[in-house]
């Protein structure tokens, strides 16, 4: 996505200009004389992608450790969570998670469009949406503690917590993000030639949307 | 070195210092506590720098020092086997300084100073300025070295070292096999040194893709930065891995979480993928900034250029990608079923194949060139025979059956060192030889270089050749000691002096590095190319300054450098058409913008070892730990990236400024925080000017 924005001064649009326009290969010689990135995507975007593909791994990891583990109820036979999975309330917190992806895009949108008090607006309901799911999180954690699931219950339940635990404090730290970017946005420093910086919060937000499609579909859709 | 004042003043105003606006260089407190650092000199400089070269260095230095430890460590093993029922050390304490040894040596030794070279040559060989983020890069360093020390903290506070092996195989990892604090400061050092790597791969990963000067097509970098670049993405996606599992573990030690120990129904085997499916891309890791360096200092001393460089880029491509799927060779007699076996069998034998195209094309670069043999040259040969053997003792243990018999016992370890000794530290070692000059501005003498590799080369040969033998007997690996009687004592004597020999060798590398230093007074400078080399570091002057360049140069072809001193006549023979001196740059920009120097990384990587104590000994350390960390964060994301000439991103006319005189890391900085793992926060609210735009 390209920052259309009026203002040339900035360093964004210079970036956006001066960049050639074929993405992942080197530029021809001669062809950036302004020093723009060689691949044309930003470094700090750049930076961002490739951070969440390290993300991937780390997810894969603990969704193979859940996978390996979600049935195994430990010498004890003790409890696991899927006995005690409250699926539509999971469900709504999950489609909460969801629409959350929808208000940042307009977020990002109303920044771009140098609509300042509409970016705020799209930026704190993003948090907040973040935070219903956060405390979805947290009465789902607290009740299948009272229903005996705990986290050193068996692999089963430690695989889990983990997992799901890993995701929420993912969620939290997008929500720090966002409120940081709504604190600024607030102070008036957030202004339109600063889209790129919602945009790459935005990356970092939706792939933790999209890794809770994965997981959510993992641990409680996918019969044991 | 010599420090040149970092010059942050518009590229047309002479004075130091001194502000096209007017406006003070720098008076920014973000949080009220510390001064935006100016640069200055002495220590003080070295803690806030964020220029690659001084990091570089550190890492360097740091990851020597490491070197020392490791290697007194070893040191120790090889006094213990030295004779039947060794008493030098007893078994427990054996279990811990073999474990140390392997853990230092790969995380805090050969990973940090291929990061030395790393930092230091990827941006002056594809010409640009910095990294792409100099503040993260700084980061990196400060992280991994809080990381090490709290790693080797542990002798002191936690009741010895990891007593587990330096992979630290389940359930001997547990609080019943091992009860002291050793593998819980492994996990969490290992953690917070996994998050410098991190960042920094993905820091170097930008910087290779995104800063090149105009002209460096990515197949005109040179094969040393492209084995770095690719080194960097195996770091990338290799490192969360181990993160989850070092996770995983913490949490089994310290929360009663049951994901390894058997007891409790848990898969001890999952430890070994997730710490294998690491730990062998982590092998290429180590191996290609190795092979690297051979790829720069053969062609140099052989004056041809590398033979195939085309081949040579896509074998270490081939590597990268096939490092992924041999991880379960580690794990043949694990149990993992034939099919397994069999398709790791396959895949182990296929990844000789790039492996034997680069030392076929080592060997070409050399046939028929005119060979100059420098101690790199040495070293660099050395690394070539000496990885060879490793490699093909490796594919001795791609067949199953063989390395059933060879699991667990000194072969294993013999062919280990032959390719992380022979291939990887040779290798570095001739690096250091090669870029000496280029970094420290003096030349180490040949003559003590050359018996330092000589005792190196044979002490190393002693030390771990007779472990084959050692391991055919069928010696184990790992037990503190062994009874007479088995025919093991001649070889374990050889490989004991053997190891002794190692180390007179370093200390005459080290004696090498204090008596050049002493000598280089009454010597001449080595100017800024003193091998006739062929990539572009050796276009500025030497040491380099802090600018790098004068004027990036517009690259137009592979060996650029070597380009504008040679070139072809009528008949195609070389000629010579510019000396070094005439070519090369003689460093005396003035007014270049460099990124400013930064406290809070440091305080960034302080916060981190203090949240390891506090989930070790007490929770409420994590406090402190993690308000250092947050801070940190935060008022990194609120200081303005590049101060001074921040506020003219918003004035309309200083753009050109902006396009010629700088990279662009300050740009890049924009929200250079995001790209830290789990401190993402930062960076969100800070857009370069806005500190000072708004007030």
């Amino acid at each position: 996505m390209t920052t259309e924005t009026s203002a040339p001064a900035t360093s964004d649009a210079d970036t956006t200009v001066a960049a050639p326009a074929t993405p992942g290969d080197s530029n021809a010689p001669g062809e950036d004389t302004a020093h723009g990135p060689s691949t044309g995507i930003s470094n700090t975007k750049l930076a961002m992608w490739l951070f969440l593909g390290s993300e991937c791994l780390l997810f894969g990891g603990l969704i193979s450790t859940y996978l390996l583990y979600k049935t195994r109820r430990g010498p004890d036979n003790l409890a696991i969570p899927t006995d005690v999975f409250d699926i539509p309330f999971t469900s709504i917190s999950s489609f909460v998670l969801l629409m959350s992806s929808l208000t940042m895009v307009l977020a990002l949108a109303a920044l771009t469009r140098g609509d300042n008090h509409g970016a705020r607006v799209w930026l704190l309901a993003t948090s907040m949406l973040g935070g219903v799911f956060i405390g979805g999180q947290v009465y789902e954690f607290t009740s299948f503690l009272r229903e005996g699931v705990g986290f050193t219950n068996n692999p089963a339940s430690s695989a889990f917590y983990a997992l799901t635990g890993f995701h929420g404090v993912h969620v939290s730290l997008g929500i720090v993000m966002l409120m940081s970017l709504f604190v600024a946005s607030w102070q008036g420093k957030l202004r339109q030639e600063h889209s790129e910086t919602v945009e790459v919060v935005g990356l970092y937000w939706h792939f933790v949307d999209v890794v809770w499609i994965f997981i959510f579909t993992v641990i409680y859709l996918v019969p044991a | 070195m010599t420090i040149t004042e970092p010059t942050i003043e518009g590229p047309k105003t002479e004075g130091p210092l001194e502000l096209e606006s007017g406006r003070e260089a720098i008076a920014e407190r973000p949080l009220g506590v510390l001064t935006r650092p100016q640069g200055g000199r002495g220590w003080r400089d070295w803690l806030s720098t964020v220029d690659h070269k001084k990091i570089g260095i550190m890492y360097g230095v740091s990851a020597m020092v490491f070197f020392v430890v490791g290697g007194i460590e070893a040191l120790l093993i090889r006094l213990q086997l030295a004779v039947p029922n060794g008493g030098v050390l007893s078994a427990d304490v054996y279990n811990q300084v073999f474990t140390m040894h392997g853990v230092t040596m790969v995380f805090l030794f050969i990973m940090p100073l291929a990061a030395a070279f790393a930092n230091y040559l990827i941006p002056l060989q594809i010409g640009a300025r910095d990294v792409a983020f100099p503040r993260l890069n700084a980061l990196s360093y400060w992280v991994w070295l809080s990381g090490a020390i709290f790693l080797n903290s542990s002798w002191i506070v936690g009741g010895g070292g990891a007593d587990c092996g330096w992979f630290c195989y389940s359930p001997n990892s547990g609080v019943t096999f091992s009860p002291s604090h050793g593998v819980d400061f492994y996990a969490i050092g290992l953690l917070i040194a996994g998050i410098a790597s991190l960042v920094s791969a993905i820091n170097l990963i930008v910087t290779c893709l995104n800063m090149r000067a105009p002209g460096m097509d990515l197949f005109r970098m040179p094969v040393m930065t492209w084995m770095l670049l690719i080194t960097q993405f195996l770091l990338l996606f290799a490192l969360p891995v181990i993160t989850v599992a070092l996770f995983l573990l913490m949490f089994d030690r310290l929360f009663d979480a049951s994901f390894f120990n058997p007891d409790m129904g848990a898969d001890p085997l999952l430890w070994q993928h997730l710490f294998w499916i690491f730990g062998h891309p982590e092998v290429y890791i180590i191996i290609l900034p190795a092979f690297g360096v051979v790829s720069e200092v053969i062609p140099t001393f052989s004056r041809k250029p590398i033979f195939g460089y085309t081949f040579m880029v896509f074998s270490g491509i081939a590597i990268g990608f096939m490092g992924w799927g041999v991880w379960a060779h580690h794990m043949f007699v694990s149990g993992i079923g034939p099919i397994s076996v069999a398709a790791f069998s396959l895949s182990t034998m296929f990844i000789a194949v790039p492996t034997g195209v680069k030392v076929l094309n080592w060997l070409a670069t050399m046939w028929g060139g005119q060979i100059r043999f420098t101690t790199a040259m040495l070293f660099a040969v050395g690394t070539v025979a000496m990885f060879t053997i490793g490699g093909l003792s490796g594919v001795t243990h791609a067949l199953a059956p063989a390395d059933t018999q060879q699991t667990d016992t000194y072969y294993i370890v013999a062919h280990f060192h032959y390719v992380i000794f022979g291939g990887g530290v040779l290798g570095l070692m001739g690096g250091l030889y090669y870029w000496w000059p280029k970094i420290f501005g003096f030349m180490l003498n040949e003559r003590r270089g050359k018996v330092n590799f000589w005792l190196m080369l044979i002490g190393f040969n002693l030390t771990f050749g007779p472990m084959h033998i050692l391991g055919l007997q069928g010696m184990s690996r790992r037990i503190d000691t062994y009874s007479s009687g088995f025919g093991f004592e001649f070889w374990n004597m050889v490989a004991t002096i053997g190891s002794f020999i190692i180390a007179v060798s370093v200390l005459v590398l080290f004696h090498n590095i204090w008596k050049s230093k002493r000598e280089a007074a009454d010597l001449p400078p080595p100017g800024p190319d003193p091998w006739d080399a062929r990539s572009l570091e050796w276009m500025v002057p030497s040491p380099v300054p802090e600018h790098n360049f004068d004027e990036v140069p517009t690259v137009e072809s592979l060996d650029e450098w070597w380009h504008r001193k040679y070139s072809f006549d009528d008949n195609g023979k070389v000629v010579q058409i510019a000396t070094a001196e005439e070519a090369a740059q003689d460093g005396s920009a003035k007014g270049v913008h460099l990124p400013a120097p930064s406290f809070w990384p440091l305080v960034l990587a302080v916060g981190l070892p203090l949240i390891g104590y506090g989930l070790i000994f007490n929770l409420w350390l994590c406090v402190p730990g993690g308000l250092l960390v947050g801070m940190g964060i935060f008022a990194w994301a609120l200081e303005p990236v590049d101060d001074p000439d921040a506020t003219h991103d918003h004035d309309g006319h200083d753009d050109d400024d902006d396009d010629h005189d700088d990279d662009g890391p300050d740009d890049a900085e924009l929200a250079a925080a995001p790209a830290a793992p789990g401190d993402s926060t930062a960076g969100a609210p800070a857009a370069p000017g806005d500190k000072q735009g708004g007030e």
